[in-house]
């Protein structure tokens, strides 16, 4: 409120005798994913802007989940009324551009400088972001999976608190002897704990990347489920609940970072963007590490886009792009980066003195940046939701074990393929 | 003449309750008709005429399948269940009793929470490790439970959440009906010999059954419409597990916004409680007794 008084007092003084500039009042609709201080940071960011520019408006509005926001924005558009600009997951992409919703960046990049901007970010990000070469997404809140541990735990159990599992067998051999007892014989501390409630395909990337499968077609119309690799990346999943050494069943998300606060598990697999919660949290030492490798490191990357929504006026969505470039800049970017622990998309803004400070003082922050360089893009199709929960149901199918891994995921690509088909 | 004006006269009584009925009940549920016999319009692509093609991928989805089926054992599991209890809490909060209001409010304040805040209550209970129910079983030496994250257990779960919420709710109308039975009928029952489960069930009982119909009514509707806490404990998993008929059409329409399918489904949802609905009425009016 402070900034709106000031603007007008400040319109009354410069514009007393000219007729009012009509401001352009812009939209922001924005998920919030991890706790901690995401919406005070957007909030206090968007002041920034119009406190610094003239004649813009922008209005943020916090719209819940992911898929919350993703159902806002779209029903608005629906109905006509669609926000200027909005953060979106950006798996969402192909699922806007098919409603016919949102613009390209590239024809609003008329000057070399907006040219050289749209090439500023990290390559893993920008596969999430373009479709045949034209850019539709501005990487903002992205996240990439890694693995934390508990330093205390590794100690207690004649592990070296320093060394991280780097492997898929030296996961499981580390978990093996992190797994306490009590002597009635239940678990009181289980080895590892890989989320596999609500979005189980994302983590499970984590594995199937590092085992060499790829699961979806470049142009989003053909998926690779059934792919032996992707078998092997399951049943290896599933092995570590019968044997014991992560807990049975589907495990919650949302209680994940709880349960390693409680030493209830040693180790988590959870995104980089509860790095600062972890942080201010844990009662113990904790170190955060890249995903383990099988044939090799790999991870998805997650998390959300900037995209300009279409049914504006040209005035609008220009003042809606000038916005999203100025915070996806190096001094913004770092602000918000450091905030949340979500990854700086941009090389420069790993530069920037700020953020340079951050990692100095808190290394851990470097391995998701480090971690990009293996990363993939996440599973995202047409019809991204339907695809994407067809996957999920197979996973919690063999996960609980009402199927074998291979039988799943089989059926889980017959049905996939009956979705996309239209599509190719 | 007259009977013009009186016809105009009934017609404008009727006529606001009437547009409301017809904007916000007639209109949309032919509206979903209708839809259902399109494909989902894109951006890209706008809807064409689909016929019954809509209805043949219900048929072929076992999702489906699977979520009729799984209502229909919600219901199995819910409503006779709630009804018995919110019967057994009136009867016992009808008596003279010390604390008979604190603890008529402590059944009722399931019923006053919002579903969603309930289910948030509920997932904290449920939390494997270190959730309400393991803290109690783990101090008999008893493992962890992962009772909404296994396919057999996920769906009970559920419907545990929905019990505890309902039964308050039903409690209060038979404690009004429980209210109004005089008591000289009990008296008179008395007098001649009955004991306490002859007048329960020859007296008591049956002067509840109008009460009975309604909360019947009310449970069967509900275990089709309640689903919000299905999207804070499972959204619908594992595998479907916990999925119910409503959460899957929101799902399909709001997720997938695959509309056209999703007004087929919810035609499908409207013709099965029309007749659970119709049957309820015809079938089980002529045992109630009115009075």
């Amino acid at each position: 409120m402070p900034t709106l008084t000031f603007k007008a007092a400040a319109a009354a003084l410069t514009l007393a005798a000219a007729p009012a500039l009509a401001d352009v009042d812009l939209q922001f609709y924005f998920p919030v994913a991890v706790g901690g201080a995401a919406a005070n940071t957007i909030e206090e960011l968007t002041d920034a802007y119009i406190a610094q520019t003239d004649g813009v408006n922008i209005e943020a509005i916090y719209a819940g989940s992911y898929q919350d926001t993703v159902a806002k924005a779209l029903t608005a558009a629906r109905g006509g009324n669609a926000p200027q600009l909005s953060v979106i997951l950006s798996v969402d992409m192909y699922t806007l551009y098919d409603e016919d919703l949102i613009h390209d960046f590239d024809s609003f990049a008329t000057t070399d400088e907006d040219k050289a901007w749209l090439k500023s970010f990290y390559p893993s990000f920008m596969e999430n972001s373009m479709i045949d070469g034209v850019t539709y997404g501005i990487p903002f809140q992205r996240s990439t999976p890694v693995l934390y541990w508990n330093k205390e735990a590794f100690k207690a159990a004649g592990l070296d608190p320093e060394t991280p599992p780097a492997t898929w067998d030296e996961m499981k051999s580390f978990a093996e002897q992190l797994t306490a007892k009590d002597d009635n014989g239940n678990t009181t501390q289980w080895g590892v704990r890989i989320p596999s409630s609500g979005f189980p395909y994302w983590l499970f990337q984590g594995l199937t990347t590092a085992n060499g499968a790829i699961l979806v077609s470049e142009d989003g119309t053909k998926t690779d489920f059934a792919n032996p690799k992707v078998v092997e990346a399951l049943e290896y999943l599933v092995s570590l609940s019968q044997d014991g050494v992560m807990a049975p069943g589907i495990i919650e998300w949302g209680a994940t970072p709880k349960a390693f606060f409680e030493g209830q598990t040693a180790m988590m697999w959870t995104s980089t963007g509860n790095l600062t919660n972890v942080r201010k949290n844990a009662p113990f030492d904790f170190g955060v590490a890249m995903l383990p490798a099988r044939e090799r490191r790999g991870a998805p990357t997650g998390g959300g886009n900037f995209y300009l929504f279409k049914g504006s006026s040209e005035e609008e969505t220009k003042a809606a792009f000038d916005f999203i470039k100025w915070i996806s800049q190096p001094e913004q970017a770092a602000k918000w980066s450091i905030a949340t622990g979500y990854v700086a998309p941009s090389p420069a803004t790993w530069d920037s003195d700020e953020m340079k400070a951050y990692t100095a003082d808190f290394p851990p922050a470097l391995v998701a940046r480090d971690q990009l360089e293996f990363a993939v893009a996440e599973l995202s199709t047409y019809e991204n939701q339907r695809v994407t929960r067809i996957f999920n149901d197979a996973l919690h199918a063999a996960i609980t074990g009402e199927k074998s891994a291979a039988d799943a995921l089989a059926e889980a690509q017959e049905k996939a393929d009956a979705v996309l088909k239209a599509y190719r | 003449m007259t009977q013009t004006r009186q016809w105009i006269h009934a017609w404008l009584l009727l006529l606001p309750a009437f547009v409301f009925l017809l904007a916000f009940t007639h209109v949309p549920a032919i509206t979903t008709l209708i839809n259902s016999l399109y494909t989902t319009p894109r951006g890209r692509r706008p809807a064409r005429w689909a016929g019954i093609e809509n209805y043949q991928t219900l048929i072929d989805d076992p999702v489906f399948w699977k979520v009729l089926g799984n209502n229909i054992w919600f219901a199995i599991g819910t409503i006779p269940a709630s009804i018995v209890i919110a019967l057994a809490m009136a009867l016992w909060v009808n008596q003279k009793l010390w604390g008979r209001s604190a603890l008529r409010m402590a059944y009722f304040t399931p019923t006053v929470l919002p579903m969603i805040a309930v289910a948030n209550i509920w997932l904290f209970f449920y939390t494997p490790g270190f959730g309400l129910f393991d803290q109690i079983t783990g101090l008999f030496g008893l493992g962890h439970s992962n009772i909404l994250g296994q396919t057999d257990t996920a769906l009970v779960g559920v419907m545990v959440v929905t019990i505890w919420k309902e039964a308050g709710f039903f409690m209060i109308f038979y404690l009004a009906a429980l209210q109004t039975i005089p008591p000289s009928l009990i008296e008179a029952a008395r007098i001649e010999g009955a004991g306490p489960w002859t007048i329960f069930r020859r007296v008591t009982f049956p002067l509840l059954m109008p009460t009975t119909l309604f909360i019947g009514v009310n449970a069967v509707v509900n275990a089709f419409r309640m689903v919000d806490h299905i999207f804070i404990l499972t959204a619908g998993g594992p595998d479907n597990a916990s999925s119910l008929l409503l959460f899957y059409i929101y799902e399909v329409a709001f997720r997938f916004w695959d509309t056209a399918y999703a007004a087929t489904l919810t035609v499908v949802l409207l013709v099965l409680l029309g007749m659970l609905a119709l049957g309820q009425f015809f079938l089980f009016d002529r045992k109630v007794h009115y009075k």
